[in-house]
């Protein structure tokens, strides 16, 4: 359940103003320096419990911005200077000798039953606020109230939202590889507050969030572990539903940039083709066809024009990007080897995909033309790849090696900061 | 028609040898010293017309090459076997799962052991069962058949369209 939570813009301190260029990361750069940043820890105003909170935002922050591979956390023994007098009073000349070009300061307070938390984000070079905002929710938000903070300082100085306070649902896998469980699961992007959504008793697979992360699209095998019908869980009433049982295997669903109607492959009599699938009226329609291929993993283009798929029909699995509206499709992957799972990012400027190639995996990304082709990282068994609502982080399923276990794992497109994603248990498939 | 196997694989196991006589089995397992569950089970391997029969003697499984779906002559005898007993016994219906080892992507995997499946159902088909008693259904790599260490071995045997009796 989500709880509410509020945002105000704290008045800029006026402060002396500096004629330099103001800071910022240009991250459509190929190469940047992570933005050494200080984050004060936040004061909780000498109660003890909120003393408490605050360190624990604190840590979330500088967590979020040094994971994402941006930002350079300046060490906190070095800070010369409390978050409490930062607020008010930052002593720029002595933050520049730390070589911090951000600075962070924030303070918590009691504001009825609620947690209200004021921060300021400064700029140390043109000695200038960049933003700040009070943030006012119920304390037990308070890692959501850290996620947005961080949101708002990656935002100030990329210019890009941020991903901080968002959720992941993905495939969360027990037991020996014969009789493993499947199950959906839901948790922050961070692999907190992590939730199981379906129960075990069937097995689940390839779920996709609905633009508006209010519904999951995934394929389930039924009780009987013998239908295999795509399904839509809806999170907001908890209850999920069947999209219907035909002939043919139904797999890969994806929905539309409107979230009106879901993409996908169906394999009947040997052959895998596209269809589209008006989700009020349930009406399918193909959209490829085909006497012997299989064409699966559709994915649209952000705008909704495009769509971009695998086809074997050329001998092995290559990508291909058609119209929507209809036609052949043109393959625009030529590197050695076989891809997979190409997924549209939603700034429409990269296709991030697997490839395999002579026994190795690898997630990497191309532009929609098929130029720019470049890995991201490799090993045993790689796939799946999901972005980020920003289009900055590509998350995917990563098995180091064969014993390995399954687990998630995210790199950033630009920064090359690459880390695990904590699950509790084994987990694959995510959707962001 | 359909008789209740309780521990066929560890009877599959023990009785590798199993012959088609019911009188050589019960030896066989008895000199193995067999619980009576088994002794029943390994029995009813031999009982003709029976699904241990079928598993057993005819053989439930089609072997593919690495990323192919085309049936090797091995699999085509195999669905020979299975025809000419379906045929005999047609009271059946069978489903064929479609399996793949793990060294792909859920995705384009269970469209490829889809299309394993229906390869093998066309040929049964070909060889004479009527198509209305097959249906396929498949589980990609996501229902492997044993562990994959990294043996060729364990691949292989996950790369496997099974009939199974309904």
């Amino acid at each position: 359940m989500m709880k509410k939570i509020f945002f105000t813009v704290l008045p800029i301190l006026s402060l002396t103003f500096s004629a330099q260029a103001e800071l910022r990361i240009d991250i459509t750069e190929g190469t940047f320096k992570p933005v050494p940043i200080a984050i004060t820890p936040f004061d909780g105003g000498g109660d003890p419990q909120l003393t408490k909170v605050a360190q624990d935002i604190t840590q979330v922050i500088m967590s979020d911005l040094e994971g994402c591979g941006l930002f350079k956390i300046v060490d906190p023994n070095a800070h010369i200077q409390s978050a409490r007098d930062v607020m008010t009073h930052p002593r720029f000349p002595d933050w520049k000798i730390l070589n911090a070009e951000a600075l962070v300061g924030g303070l918590l307070a009691r504001n009825g039953g609620n947690l209200q938390v004021d921060f300021r984000l400064f700029d140390v070079f043109t000695e200038s606020q960049l933003t700040g905002l009070s943030i006012g929710s119920d304390a037990s938000n308070w890692r959501r109230v850290a996620h947005q903070i961080a949101d708002a300082i990656y935002e100030r100085i990329t210019g890009d939202k941020g991903y901080f306070d968002t959720r992941i649902v993905y495939i969360a896998e027990s037991g020996p590889e014969v009789g493993r469980k499947y199950r959906l699961a839901i948790m922050d992007y961070d692999g907190f507050n992590h939730q199981y959504i379906s129960s075990g008793h069937t097995r689940v697979l390839t779920p996709r969030f609905s633009p508006d992360r209010t519904k999951i699209a995934y394929v389930d095998f039924g009780k009987n572990d013998k239908s295999p019908n795509l399904h839509i869980h809806d999170l907001t009433t908890g209850q999920a539903q069947s999209l219907g049982s035909v002939e043919g295997q139904r797999m890969s669903p994806r929905f539309s940039p409107n979230g009106d109607h879901i993409i996908l492959s169906s394999a009947k009599g040997g052959v895998t083709c596209l269809y589209k699938m008006d989700l009020s009226s349930r009406k399918l329609e193909k959209l490829t066809s085909s006497s012997s291929a299989i064409d699966v993993s559709p994915c649209y283009s952000p705008d909704g024009t495009k769509i971009v798929y695998i086809s074997d029909r050329g001998g092995t699995n290559q990508i291909y990007v058609r119209d929507a509206a209809g036609g052949e499709g043109t393959r625009i992957s030529f590197s050695q080897g076989r891809y997979d799972n190409p997924v549209w990012s939603p700034r429409g400027d990269l296709i991030a995909f697997t490839r395999q190639n002579a026994g190795t995996f690898y997630i990497g990304v191309m532009r929609p033309d098929g130029s720019g082709e470049r890995m991201l990282d490799s090993g045993y068994l790689l796939e799946g790849p999901t972005w980020s609502p920003n289009g900055r982080q590509i998350m995917y399923t990563c098995q180091p090696t064969s014993r390995g276990k399954v687990g998630l794992s995210a790199i950033d497109i630009v920064g090359f900061h690459k880390k695990k994603v904590n699950t509790p248990g084994e987990g694959s498939y995510p959707t962001w | 028609m359909r008789l209740k196997i309780t521990s066929l694989l560890a009877a599959g196991a023990l009785l590798s040898a199993c012959g088609s006589s019911t009188e050589e089995c019960v030896e066989a397992s008895g000199q193995g010293g067999l619980a009576a569950a088994e002794m029943a089970a390994a029995e009813a391997a031999c009982v003709p017309g029976s699904v241990a029969d079928f598993v057993e003697n005819v053989g439930d499984r089609v072997f593919f090459d690495f990323d192919k779906s085309a049936i090797r002559a091995d699999g085509m005898e195999t669905l020979r076997r299975q025809a000419e007993w379906l045929n005999k016994y047609p009271n059946y219906v069978v489903t064929i799962n479609g399996h793949c080892d793990k060294r792909g992507t859920v995705e384009y995997n269970l469209a490829l052991g889809a299309r394993r499946a229906e390869h093998a159902k066309k040929e049964l088909a070909a060889f004479g069962v009527d198509s209305n008693r097959i249906k396929v259904v498949s589980y990609g790599k996501n229902k492997p058949i044993v562990e994959q260490d990294g043996s060729e071995w364990a691949y292989q045997q996950n790369r496997v369209a099974i009939t199974v009796l309904d």
